[in-house]
């Protein structure tokens, strides 16, 4: 059975490391400021206890005053789990950093949130639209997207 | 004196017949040797995850038919098993059993497609895949038989499955059950020591272990990498937990390895098949739930090992009716993420096995 | 001109026809070239419809079984529909040389008809050369091909066309490496001669593994799997004919089909004795053996996978061609010091020979290929 960390026991542990980085956290998840998220990505990925080797999914949510981004990561040696998020406020030009330096496997899917909710990845080697063709207007996975019918 | 040569782009589709639908690769060639490779995707988006934004949780489940339309019955169970996690509905073990059965019969139905279109793609006309259509054919049969449907089931219910299966479906599948191990051996002898199969395949797109990982790459192209990961066993869902079944692995992580790893799979899954028929229990196989379903606010993920890897369901419920996002994790367009690393200086002709091998379906790729 | 000159020597021997056969030299071309061109197009169609009930079989399904008895007209429909479609050329291609493609394709391999004997005498030249005329004439079809990849300005076709010529060199060398052992043991060129050697033994145990790489080689020449690559429908599409509709297309894909049928009746008069056989009838004898060796190969196609070209070619130089030389000096030393020897003894020794270079030889080369550093 996958064991899902606590993102408050987390929490606890990253507070003397990243001072101040830390928006929330619960049981469930682990909510992190944007300009620490590559730092902190990195520490779970490379402390020996979390090995956090294997990026499994990430995903955006928009809602509506910022956006969400969910990245669920998994050890494939110990067997757990984490669902590390960050928002984004910024509506206009929303930008996090990007993971694809640490997980090759962010690239296909953080093209897919740039397309689809309009979020860019700082960082990316090729962050363009991956399934809407490149003059498409809008984000359409916003809940403010309206194809102007 | 050397000759003075130029680089030329071919664009590998989106009309090709072993693109398995409507994908392109833009290759530039040197001759035929891969120089640069980009896969180009969007052809087959439809924007599920937006149009099931606008739909109650119980019209989503045939959009999720259409995500991978090989392995309709894998897809209904993530999504149903997220929604079951959010709104707290408990799924009789009848029911439990029943989507077992169903999900391992799609995985050698998808399983079969998979090798069958790769030997395809090495250029042997049709035989090895026509002769896996046969035995594809009867498992169609079987799912005909609980469901009515043969492509898109559309099965699989929030508590449950919609319909109990008949009583002429346990012998039906006990007949399969017997007779398909024969049938992979069949495929065995006809494929795996084949010379030119092999001289093709050996040593050819090799995804590291390492590689594997950090791409998160997830289903036989992890385990054809040598990490033996399997969410059945990692993170049993369902009644997974009550099975034995091994996980096969490869070694060198080239496409034969992948091609073996899945044949592998499909003895494991009629392993699973024969303890699921034994301890099939009796019982209602629905639970109520009402039609409007108002999950509590809240986000779910669920995760299962479809055929492809790792089909993952990411919903976010307001307690309304309708999910406020609905996200899914496609296995086979996270999997496609290493093709330029094992493609650069690689035959044109390797460039569409590799791309066999990883075994993608374009609904799921591009949703 | 060889085949003029040739052709009067040879019409005093016909034996299928009567003595008082009416016509001189010009009414036995005419008659001949009209028995060839039936020859040629109705096999064809045989060969289409008999390719794909087999393969139906084969990949058990039917098979075309809706047109007439047992799909037998199914070829005839296929030719009408192409006959009816549009005729379209690529608007960037070079029309003149897309119009001529399919006529240069298809001739040449027509051509190699004039010298294959039907049986007894019946044939249109008696060139004394003959196998030597075949293995020239063979040659030009892939010009044709080459200017159907060309003119067709599409890049799989291109490469299609490319890869056609660099298998057709590789190959022609150990085909008539090959044919070389035949031509030593018969001592003449002339196909009606070779036929005539093969009175008590085929050649096909005299020389085993001339067979093979003929066999090998030919499947190479005339584009059948596995070394299907010029079409390789799964990565080219349909290789150098792909821009090609109508007409054009239905004579480039004759063409194919001819060569097929060339091959297998050259495989039949240089290894497997050609018209003659017991009790039948020597034309039913001939066709027997052509569709015999054409179902061989239908056979392989169903079965096995396509090689890479690099593959491809590695096989003709470093398996093909040594054994080929090691045959051929086989048989040399055969010939020049044990002229008198029995010839069953021949066919032990060179059967034996085969086994152990064949399996010698695939244990030393493996066929593989590596990733190259771009």
């Amino acid at each position: 059975m996958t064991v899902a960390l606590s993102g408050k026991e987390m929490a606890g542990k990253l507070e003397a490391q990243f001072p101040a980085s830390i928006i929330e956290s619960s049981r469930a998840s682990l909510i992190v400021k944007s300009e620490f998220l590559l730092r902190i990505a990195w520490y779970f990925k490379a402390t020996p206890g979390f090995d956090f080797d294997y990026l499994s999914s990430i995903t955006a949510v928009d809602y509506g005053n910022y956006f969400e981004l969910v990245y669920h990561l998994v050890s494939l040696e110990h067997n757990h789990s984490l669902v590390l998020k960050t928002r984004c406020y910024e509506r206009d030009e929303p930008v996090v950093p990007s993971l694809v330096s640490l997980w090759q496997g962010a690239d296909f899917q953080e093209r897919e949130i740039y397309d689809l909710m309009g979020i860019r990845f700082d960082g990316h080697p090729n962050m363009k639209r991956i399934f809407l063709w490149d003059g498409f207007q809008g984000h359409p996975l916003r809940k403010d997207y309206s194809d102007g019918t | 004196m050397a000759l003075k040569t130029e680089h030329f782009v071919l664009n590998l589709g989106p009309l090709h017949p072993s693109t398995h639908g409507v994908f392109r690769l833009r290759a530039t060639l040197d001759g035929e040797v891969i120089v640069d490779i980009e896969p180009v995707l969007g052809y087959l988006h439809r924007g599920i995850e937006k149009l099931a934004e606008g739909c109650t949780y119980k019209q989503n489940i045939p959009f999720t038919d259409r995500l991978d339309y090989l392995a309709s019955m894998s897809n209904n169970l993530p999504y149903v098993m997220a929604v079951e996690k959010l709104a707290e509905i408990t799924v009789p073990e009848r029911a439990e059993y029943l989507r077992v059965i169903m999900v391992e019969l799609q995985r050698i139905v998808s399983h079969l497609i998979a090798v069958g279109t790769f030997v395809q793609d090495l250029g042997a006309m049709g035989t090895p895949l026509l002769y896996m259509f046969r035995e594809r054919e009867k498992i169609l049969d079987l799912f005909e038989m609980v469901c009515g449907q043969r492509l898109t089931y559309n099965y699989m219910r929030f508590g449950g499955v919609s319909h109990d299966i008949p009583d002429e479906f346990l012998p039906a599948l006990a007949k399969f059950v017997d007779r398909m191990p024969g049938f992979i051996d069949e495929y065995d002898q006809l494929l795996a020591e084949n010379e030119i199969l092999l001289a093709r395949t050996k040593g050819v797109g090799i995804l590291p272990k390492d590689l594997a990982i950090n791409i998160s790459a997830s289903g036989p192209v992890l385990r054809a990498s040598g990490v033996k990961w399997d969410i059945r066993k990692a993170d049993p869902y369902s009644v997974y937990d009550r099975f034995e079944f091994d996980i096969p692995t490869g070694s060198i992580s080239d496409a034969y390895d992948r091609y073996r790893v899945r044949i592998e799979e499909m003895r494991q899954c009629v392993r699973i098949l024969r303890q699921a028929m034994e301890q099939l229990p009796k019982g209602k196989v629905l639970t109520e739930v009402p039609l409007k379903l108002r999950p509590p606010a809240g986000e779910v993920y669920a995760h299962i090992e479809a055929p492809k890897g790792e089909l993952g369901f990411y919903l976010v419920s307001d307690n309304s009716d309708k999910p406020y996002r609905f996200h899914i994790r496609a296995p086979a367009l996270i999997n496609l993420t290493a093709l330029r690393q094992m493609l650069i200086g690689w035959k044109l002709a390797d460039a569409i096995i590799v791309f066999g091998s990883i075994d993608i379906c374009l609904g799921e790729v591009d949703r | 001109m060889a085949i003029l000159s040739a052709s009067p020597n040879s019409f005093s021997q016909l034996a299928v026809l009567s003595s008082d056969w009416p016509g001189g030299f010009w009414l036995h071309w005419v008659f001949f070239t009209v028995i060839i061109l039936a020859f040629v197009l109705n096999t064809a169609l045989i060969f289409i419809w008999l390719e794909r009930r087999a393969l139906g079989r084969l990949q058990v399904r039917l098979g075309p079984n809706r047109v007439g008895p047992f799909g037998l007209l199914q070829p005839i429909a296929d030719v009408l529909k192409l006959l009816t479609k549009e005729d379209m050329i690529p608007a960037k291609g070079d029309k003149l040389v897309f119009w001529l493609a399919p006529l240069v394709a298809f001739v040449p391999v027509l051509m190699i008809f004039a010298v294959i004997p039907f049986q007894s005498g019946a044939l249109l030249a008696d060139l004394n050369i003959g196998i030597l005329y075949v293995v020239a004439i063979s040659s030009v079809a892939a010009v044709g091909v080459f200017m159907a990849g060309w003119a067709s300005n599409n890049k799989y076709s291109l490469i299609g066309a490319m890869r056609d010529v660099a298998m057709l060199i590789s190959y022609e060398i150990p085909i008539v490496l090959s044919i070389v052992g035949v031509v030593l043991i018969t001592g003449s060129l002339s196909l009606t001669e070779i036929v005539g050697a093969q009175q008590n033994i085929p050649f096909i145990l005299l020389q085993p593994l001339g067979f093979l790489i003929f066999f090998l080689g030919s499947l190479a020449e005339s584009n059948r799997t596995p070394f299907d690559l010029v079409e390789a429908d799964s990565e080219l599409v349909a290789g150098y004919h792909i821009e090609y509709s109508g007409m054009k297309f239905a004579t480039l894909f004759l063409a194919e089909y001819a060569e097929v049928i060339a091959m297998s009746a050259l495989m039949t008069t240089l290894f497997l004795g050609g018209w003659q056989g017991p009790l039948l009838p020597p034309i039913i004898w001939f066709l027997t053996k052509v569709f015999a060796v054409f179902l061989l190969i239908v056979w392989i196609r169903s079965t096995i996978p396509r090689l890479r070209i690099d593959q491809v070619m590695a096989f003709a130089w470093k398996f093909l061609l040594p054994l080929a030389l090691i045959n051929l000096l086989i048989t040399s030393l055969q010939i020049v010091f044990w002229p008198e020897a029995s010839p069953w003894l021949i066919v032990f020794l060179n059967l034996v020979a085969m086994a152990v270079l064949v399996l010698s030889w695939s244990r030393f080369f493996r066929l593989g290929g590596e990733r190259i550093e771009v």
